[in-house]
């Protein structure tokens, strides 16, 4: 036990490089992913047949392969083919297209809750549909989409750690070497999962405060 | 085209990579499934101390990454094999997912039924395997689903610890065919594709054959 | 006093239904038209088409002389000229209202927030409901939500309103809020098609009534020579389930 917290205390700095690393990823590819999830999902219910197909399609092949699968395709596939992306670029992307593809269900989900009467008032109004999506529909599936959003938030930080197998030097990885330094594996993964819990935790934290800062009365998901 | 004849030709390995996946994926599940009822039940039936302990459990368990647990029972300080390693670590994960289901389905089942229960003079132990369970089976069908595809998503995890599975023979056949790399991630994406539709359409299935009048069915 | 609105044979099928077959009917300027008509008769569906919600299939609908049931024209600006008011109000659930009225000035009009916020004020104090604009709509009576969708409209400065049954989904109690809301808009000048049930209120508020009956205008004419002696039969059979009318 003692010499556990010798050790920690003496990895710790190499492991905060790594967490905040892991931050920092986590915070693109979240950034990435809602957006981009908002955009697909959008066009999963307002977009003209053609495009409806191509965008169902791409949602629910990348819904049916692994993360790291798409990490590796991307970083070694496509390195493969001449396209050599650094590590940490081919993570951002590959777990930013990913979550993305889930929180556009999400925000399909949370749209199509939405009660039609909100966009023929704003269409009655003079709005054209993309104003109305914009002013109407996108402020209150923002909101709706909130919990399921916020879940995914949180698998995806936690989820930053495939990153580690391309060799991006976040939390998971700096517990790799130090482990590896020091011969001691276990005790390096066990103060990585600690810092993970301690993050998850304040994020989880973080989300439920948002949820309340952004509660309006009379709008939450039926369930 | 040569890749086409290169996939072909490395089919049984695909194969035999598959057989792997799907070893780790039901011990998986059975795992997450028993300790993640036992979870779920402890949360909602069980006394201050024990919901306390069950919600402080599920709730590191839900704040570990699936790769740092999975590392975690690799190197612990004993020897398991990495099949074994990849099921109870992806297993601990799942329970706290699952454990989430089952308390959310159960909490579903409408008091009145269980007071019915109360009212004909069952046990508590007969309530919960009479009324409770079999209710909350067709409840929790729905979001099950979504776990399992999931968890079948994620026994590509076990590739780090040298789990033989889907993703360690791409990494072999692309070694050996020098290259292809693309094509090869491609072809193994198609093959999750359709592994996690076939398990969900099974799912589904089974789904429309348990339901009975009265409960919701997902759109 | 102009006319404000013409409108010129329209027709209109769902599918192989046709629900309007032939609608024609003028209305000057600062006058109320009641529109009744048992339920599935096409009120709604006619409504919808003079603002081309759901576009007609032929006729004309000439807004101060345009026809705006044609090719090129601006449908936004048309819709923001005619305001709706809904039977199950329609606010917008993540605006106070206070934004919910400032809204249409805002995103449909372009003003400034400031100038938005202050016709917004106006409309509000209208309907009377000034002590309210950080409430969210769920948060008020049907009769509140009526009367704050009422504002939105108005808001927008139409140049007519249409309204459809907006008291049919108000506890009885609070019909009579919405309606004197109306009235006054009436006394004003403002210029409205009121598809309602109420009776009462066709007869002592609107200058002109019709009865629809299968897609086709039966009858027209002032409320109470038209409630106190139809001339159809069909009107009369309609009429008779409204007891102590006359
Ligand atoms: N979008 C639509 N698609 C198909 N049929 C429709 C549609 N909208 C209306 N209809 C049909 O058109 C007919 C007229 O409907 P409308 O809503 O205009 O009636 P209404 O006079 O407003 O009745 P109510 O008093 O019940 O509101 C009905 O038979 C209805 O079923
Ligand atoms: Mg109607």
């Amino acid at each position: 036990m003692i010499s556990f917290f010798h050790y920690a205390i003496e990895i710790l700095p190499d492991m905060l490089s790594g967490a905040w690393v892991t931050i920092q990823l986590a915070v693109v590819c979240i950034t990435v992913g809602i957006l981009f999830g908002m955009v697909l999902g959008v066009a999963r219910v307002y977009s003209s047949k053609y495009i409806y197909w191509i965008v169902t399609g791409y949602v629910e092949f990348l819904r049916g392969t692994p993360c790291l699968l798409q990490l590796f395709f991307i970083y070694y596939g496509l390195g493969d083919m001449g396209l050599l992306l650094k590590p940490v670029i081919a993570a951002g992307i590959a777990l930013g297209i990913n979550t993305s593809v889930y929180q556009a269900e999400y925000f399909r989900g949370a749209i199509q809750s939405i009660k039609p009467g909100q966009m023929t008032a704003a269409r009655a109004m003079g709005l054209s549909k993309w104003k109305a999506i914009r002013y109407v529909i996108l402020p209150q599936a923002l909101r709706l989409v909130i919990p399921s959003s916020s879940n995914e938030i949180i698998y995806m930080f936690k989820y930053t750690s495939v990153a580690f197998a391309v060799g991006v030097p976040e939390l998971l990885a700096q517990a790799e070497i130090n482990g590896a330094m020091n011969f001691r594996y276990f005790e390096s993964y066990l103060l990585a999962a600690i810092i993970y819990i301690i993050m998850v935790f304040t994020v989880a934290k973080i989300m439920a405060i948002i949820e309340k800062k952004v509660y309006v009365p009379g709008l939450q998901l039926m369930q | 085209m040569e890749i086409i004849r290169i996939l072909i030709s490395e089919l049984p390995q695909f194969a035999k990579g598959t057989l792997v996946a799907l070893e780790v994926l039901a011990g998986l599940l059975f795992l997450g499934l028993v300790l993640g009822l036992a979870i779920a039940l402890a949360e909602i039936f069980g006394n201050t101390v024990v919901k306390f302990f069950a919600t402080t459990v599920r709730k590191f368990l839900w704040a570990i990454p699936q790769l740092v647990l999975l590392f975690l029972v690799f190197y612990l300080p004993f020897d398991l094999n990495p099949v074994l390693a990849a099921i109870i670590a992806l297993g601990l994960c799942s329970s706290a997912f699952q454990s989430q289901i089952f308390r959310g389905a159960i909490l579903s089942v409408q008091s009145g039924q269980i007071e019915a229960a109360k009212a004909m003079g069952l046990s508590k132990p007969k309530i919960i395997f009479y009324i409770v369970i079999p209710q909350m089976i067709r409840l929790s069908i729905g979001p099950w689903t979504n776990e399992f595809s999931s968890e079948l998503k994620d026994t590509s995890l076990a590739y780090v610890v040298g789990v033989v599975e889907i993703m360690r023979q791409a990494k072999y056949i692309i070694a050996y065919t020098f290259g292809n790399t693309a094509a090869v991630y491609l072809f193994v994406g198609v093959l999750y594709f359709i592994l996690t539709r076939i398990g969900t359409y099974f799912f589904y299935r089974l789904e429309e054959r348990l339901w009975v009048p009265g409960f919701e069915k997902r759109s | 006093m102009s006319t404000i609105l013409e409108v010129k044979d329209l027709t209109k099928k769902f599918a192989d239904i046709e629900v309007l077959k032939g609608i024609s009917f003028k209305l000057k300027k600062g006058e109320t038209l009641a529109v009744i008509g048992s339920s599935g008769s096409g009120k709604s569906t006619m409504l919808r088409c003079l603002n081309q919600l759901s576009p007609p299939d032929s006729g004309q609908v000439l807004l101060e002389g345009v026809n705006i049931n044609a090719p090129g024209i601006d449908l936004n600006t048309v819709r923001a000229d005619m305001g709706f008011v809904f039977q199950d109000f329609n606010l917008f659930i993540h605006l106070s209202v206070l934004d919910n009225v400032m809204f249409g000035p805002l995103r449909v009009r372009g003003m400034s927030k400031k100038e938005a916020r202050e016709i917004a004020m106006n409309e509000i104090e209208r309907v009377g409901m000034i002590d309210k604009i950080d409430f969210y709509p769920a948060q008020l009576s049907g009769g509140q939500q009526q009367r704050i969708s009422i504002a939105r409209a108005l808001a927008l400065r139409p140049k007519l309103i249409l309204f459809d049954e907006p008291t049919s989904a108000l506890d009885p109690e609070l019909t009579g809020e919405v309606l004197s809301v109306m009235t006054g808009l009436a006394n004003d000048g403002m210029t409205a098609i009121v598809v309602t049930h109420e009776m009462g209120f066709a007869q002592s508020v609107a200058d002109k009534a019709i009865f629809i009956d299968q897609g086709v205008i039966v009858e027209q004419g002032v409320p109470e020579k038209m409630f106190a002696h139809p001339r159809h039969e069909r009107t009369k059979l309609f009429l008779s389930n409204f007891v102590g009318l006359q």
